[in-house]
């Protein structure tokens, strides 16, 4: 087990089933949302990591990391979920996440919250994990279908992940990579914005369904179920048969192992 | 004191006034179609300048050095001015503000002044305050005269009349003596030309606002493109400029930074047309008698407040606006007030210093937070953050007993224990029975906000912890 | 109660305010332009105002090609002798002349203080060969003489050279508006028409 913030790369050693073993020991935080309602993508995470050599573990004692809460008025009740995320993550190599925007209030915010903690600055969006920390760009993934990719906010400005996530979609066979129209364009999820100014969030919504659908694509892509389940929502209303599908689970899909649509 | 006006009396809240404007689908285009113009073209000449992300922490911190200083820099730029034969006012608030400026007009003896555009008079409404003494104030900005004429609101920092295409101002036009012939843009200007043209050459009092007042040189600038700005500044005999306390510099050399970063973050300029700077009074050139009123009108409030000062820091370049996607879907006037957009988000709330007003505390509520704001405002104002730093406001003056406050209490105790959140993601899958045929399409209130108009992901039977649980354990 | 001014400097100072942190002045204070006379030149006429060449010699030649046929023109009483050129009926701002004087006149020729090559900005300070503020705003036609040695390329050099006591206008291209869908139209209350001469 390596410790500190300098740990990186993926090490080699292979056990005999074929399983690297003593790689960084990394932290999964799916985020609260996609514990709960998109699993798949946390599953995708873990076959992605562990194929890369990382030491994957899931803290169980993890919950939320207080952004809705912090977004919406109520940072006094974020504040404690900020400092339960600095204990529950602490140790490890590296904490990382399958979201721009909860990668961006543990390292943005939570220091304001609770002071700097190891674990929020070792946290990492995943995008920025695979191509700052690990070092890799083609991630030896197939996924033979359109996508077009949805950069958002908070990975675009917050975090500034830039081109990483399309660096890795370009690098996985047969993708085909279809540029999305006014990509850096606010999908109107937004958190509690969605419910409190539901029909301008809708509207916004609007706009970007109609640059996806003008993609041809299959597929739509983003670092962030959230937003994913703001476009999917309403491309599944519109019945439009696009698919939201998380980068992760793009990454994580093999030949052998391809990617399947959950119902 | 008053009300403070720099919100309008009666206003929807935002979201009931949003559903309203999002309705208009005229005022959607226009906005599309202008906002969408002058995005691509700022981005093309601020990459002009290598220096400028150098230009805007100048420009920052300048901004904050003055507010550092405050006190200071208005004293020194007070005997600047005065020291250049022109008088210094103080105005508490708006209705301060306004009865100065009715005063000093009537002093003057007449009943009709010229204004050029300013964001300061039109947050203290002092056309209408004028009116009520019985003064005339024309405004003479393009925007401005369609907005005037239309018996409109301003809906855009820097083009209050954003919201009207060329069909619309021409039929506004109409009344006109010399209406214009066409919607081509160019007739339409020279129909407010000529409109304007006999009231320039005969008004005895100007009102302006200022885009910066320098302490060292008393110095004021006026950036505009028309040239009713130069015409306001150098005919009538006096001229009366309103400024926000927050808008003055410390030294002659800080304007190197600003006139670099107003005209490529506003018009998306180079340099706009006209800028004018004047110091007090020029013997034999432009107006003889020159007051000067220093406005506080909420802003030392906003000071006071720690994360919030640094709306201040504004040079209302408008920049913000024309990035938004909230902005560019409502338009200014749902924001009611004379500062829209992500700015006035920030800056309405705090001027109006009335967070128990329903319309408001909704004001930083208008914001999906997705930061475009930040990126492109030239005095980096992090506007997302000032807006969280407000919504807490909110919440504090509304209380514990609202139902968010309680359902945000609830979900704080279930995520603040692992058992707890457990027991609830069980509970939250079993809404999978109410999902048919794979999707979930409508949930009761307020779930139904979302299912209106989107799916709602069906929450599967197994979390991903249960799962690891399950194989990892 | 205390006057209004006690009052806000008082609320001022009640403020506890961090001490002023220092500007970081890194941006470029001066920039580089192979040709500023030609950049200036090109940025000017993307304002679509008009540019003129000249050489030094031939000065009171291009002035009199570019007023030929327009009538009457005011100038500031101080512009070069040679600069008034015969076949202009000239109109000298000496007395004063009124508004209305100035609503009649079919033009205006003046020099300036400086020129600012990067942005296509011409600034009047009202010192030599510029005149009152009045004078080059009514006409609707402004003939500006600008000489290579009075262009900067960047507006920090503007700024440094400029004389902060007398008023100052700063003038990129004909008067403009862009409140109309926000795309700039040209020709509101300024002179509709501007004509540049670039000299040396
Ligand atoms: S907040 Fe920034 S971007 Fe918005 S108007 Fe003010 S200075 Fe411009």
């Amino acid at each position: 087990m390596q410790n500190g913030d300098g740990a990186s790369g993926p090490p080699s050693t292979e056990d005999a089933g074929g399983r690297r073993t003593s790689g960084p020991r990394v932290a999964l935080f799916p985020t609260c949302l996609t514990d709960t309602a998109f699993p798949e993508t946390a599953k995708a995470m873990v076959r992605l990591l562990e194929r890369l050599g990382c030491d994957v573990d899931f803290p169980l004692d993890q919950t939320c990391c207080g952004q809705m809460h912090f977004n919406t008025g109520y940072a006094e009740h974020a504040r404690p979920m900020a400092r339960a995320y600095a204990e529950v993550f602490d140790g490890y190599d590296h904490v990382v996440v399958p979201s721009g925007s909860c990668a961006g209030m543990v390292r943005e915010i939570h220091p304001d919250l609770c002071g700097t903690s190891p674990a929020a600055r070792r946290t990492y969006e995943l995008s920025e994990f695979l191509v700052d920390v690990l070092g890799v760009v083609d991630v030896g993934a197939h996924f033979p279908h359109r996508v077009t990719y949805h950069p958002t906010c908070h990975s675009l400005r917050m975090l500034g992940v830039g081109d990483k996530p399309l660096s890795l979609l370009r690098a996985v066979s047969g993708l085909e990579l279809i540029p999305l129209p006014q990509a850096e364009q606010c999908c109107g999820f937004g958190g509690t914005f969605a419910l409190k100014n539901a029909e301008t969030s809708t509207a916004m919504l609007a706009d970007k369904m109609r640059c996806v659908q003008d993609t041809g694509a299959q597929v739509v892509t983003a670092g962030d179920n959230s937003c994913l389940m703001q476009i999917g929502g309403g491309l599944s209303r519109l019945r439009t048969g696009v698919r939201p599908v998380h980068l992760a689970e793009i990454l994580a899909s093999t030949e052998e192992e391809p990617w399947v649509a959950t119902p | 004191m008053g009300r403070n006006p720099v919100t309008w009396l009666g206003s929807p809240t935002f979201p009931d006034a949003a559903r309203r404007a999002l309705g208009d689908t005229q005022l959607r285009g226009n906005l599309r179609k202008a906002t969408t113009t002058i995005r691509g073209k700022r981005e093309s000449v601020v990459a002009e300048l290598d220096d400028w992300e150098e230009l805007r922490r100048a420009g920052e911190s300048i901004k904050d050095e003055v507010l550092a200083d405050l006190d200071t820099q208005l004293e020194r730029l007070e005997v600047a001015v005065t020291e250049r034969g022109g008088v210094v006012h103080w105005a508490r608030d708006a209705d301060e503000a306004n009865r100065i400026v009715l005063d000093l007009v009537q002093e003057e003896d007449t009943d009709e002044v010229v204004k050029v555009k300013s964001m300061a008079t039109a947050e203290i409404g002092l056309n209408e305050a004028l009116a009520d003494g019985g003064v005339n104030a024309i405004e003479t900005d393009l925007a401005e005269v369609i907005v005037q004429l239309g018996d409109d609101r301003p809906s855009h920092i820097l083009v209050p009349a954003i919201h009207r295409n060329r069909a619309e101002i021409k039929e506004i036009f109409a009344q006109m003596p010399e209406p214009p012939a066409s919607d081509d843009p160019r007739v339409l200007a020279e129909a407010a030309r000529k409109y304007l043209r006999r009231k320039f050459l005969s008004a005895k009092v100007a009102i302006s606002g200022a885009n910066f007042g320098v302490a060292d040189t008393g110095s004021i600038v006026v950036v505009e493109s028309e040239g009713n700005g130069r015409m306001c500044l150098t005919l009538p005999e006096t001229l009366i400029t309103v400024m926000g306390v927050e808008k003055v510099l410390p030294r002659w050399q800080d304007l190197e930074v600003f006139l670099q970063l107003l005209p490529r973050s506003s018009t998306a300029e180079r340099m706009n047309p006209y800028t004018s700077i004047w110091s007090g009074v020029t013997p034999g050139d432009g107006p003889q008698k020159f007051h000067l009123v220093l406005l506080d009108n909420g802003r030392t409030s906003t000071l006071a407040d720690e994360v919030g000062r640094q709306a201040l820091r504004c040079i209302r370049c408008s920049a913000c606006l024309n990035v938004c996607p909230v902005y560019e879907r409502t338009g200014g006037q749902a924001y009611g007030s004379v500062y829209p957009g992500p700015i006035g988000a920030i800056l309405a709330p705090q001027l109006a210093g009335d967070l128990h007003d329903e319309q408001t505390a909704s004001l930083p509520y208008a914001s999906s937070l997705c930061g475009a704001c930040y990126e492109v405002c030239p005095v980096r104002i992090n506007i997302p953050e000032v807006l969280t730093h407000l919504r807490a406001e909110v919440v504090e003056a509304k209380g514990k007993r609202t139902p968010e406050a309680m359902a945000m209490s609830a979900a704080a105790w279930v995520f603040g224990d692992r058992k707890r959140y457990e027991a609830a993601q069980k509970a939250g899958s079993l809404t999978r029975f109410l999902a048919r045929g794979g999707t979930l399409s409508s949930l009761p209130w307020p779930g139904s906000k979302w299912t209106d108009t989107r799916d709602a992901p069906v929450v599967p039977k197994e979390s991903f912890r249960s799962w690891w649980r399950r194989n990892r354990g | 109660m205390g006057s209004a001014r006690d009052e806000i400097l008082g609320r001022i100072r009640a403020v506890d305010r961090p001490a002023p942190p220092p500007v970081p002045r890194d941006y470029e204070r001066a920039r580089h332009a192979d040709d500023p006379v030609e950049l200036l030149a090109e940025r000017i006429s993307d304002y679509r105002a008009t540019v003129y060449r000249a050489a030094v010699r031939e000065l009171p030649y291009r002035i009199a090609e570019r007023l030929d046929g327009r009538g009457r023109i005011a100038v500031p009483p101080d512009v070069p002798g040679e600069w008034r050129v015969p076949g202009v009926a000239w109109l000298p701002d000496d007395p004063p002349l009124g508004v209305s004087d100035m609503e009649e006149v079919d033009g205006v020729l003046s020099g300036c203080a400086l020129a600012i090559a990067e942005t296509g900005t011409i600034v009047l300070d009202a010192g030599p060969a510029q005149g009152r503020r009045v004078l080059t705003l009514v006409p609707d036609y402004h003939l500006c003489v600008v000489r290579a040695d009075q262009i900067v390329v960047s507006v920090p050099e503007a700024i440094e050279r400029l004389d902060p006591s007398g008023p100052l206008t700063f003038i990129s291209g004909p008067s403009a508006t862009s409140d109309i869908e926000l795309d700039r139209v040209e020709g509101v209350h300024g002179p509709r028409t501007l004509e540049v001469l670039l000299v040396g």
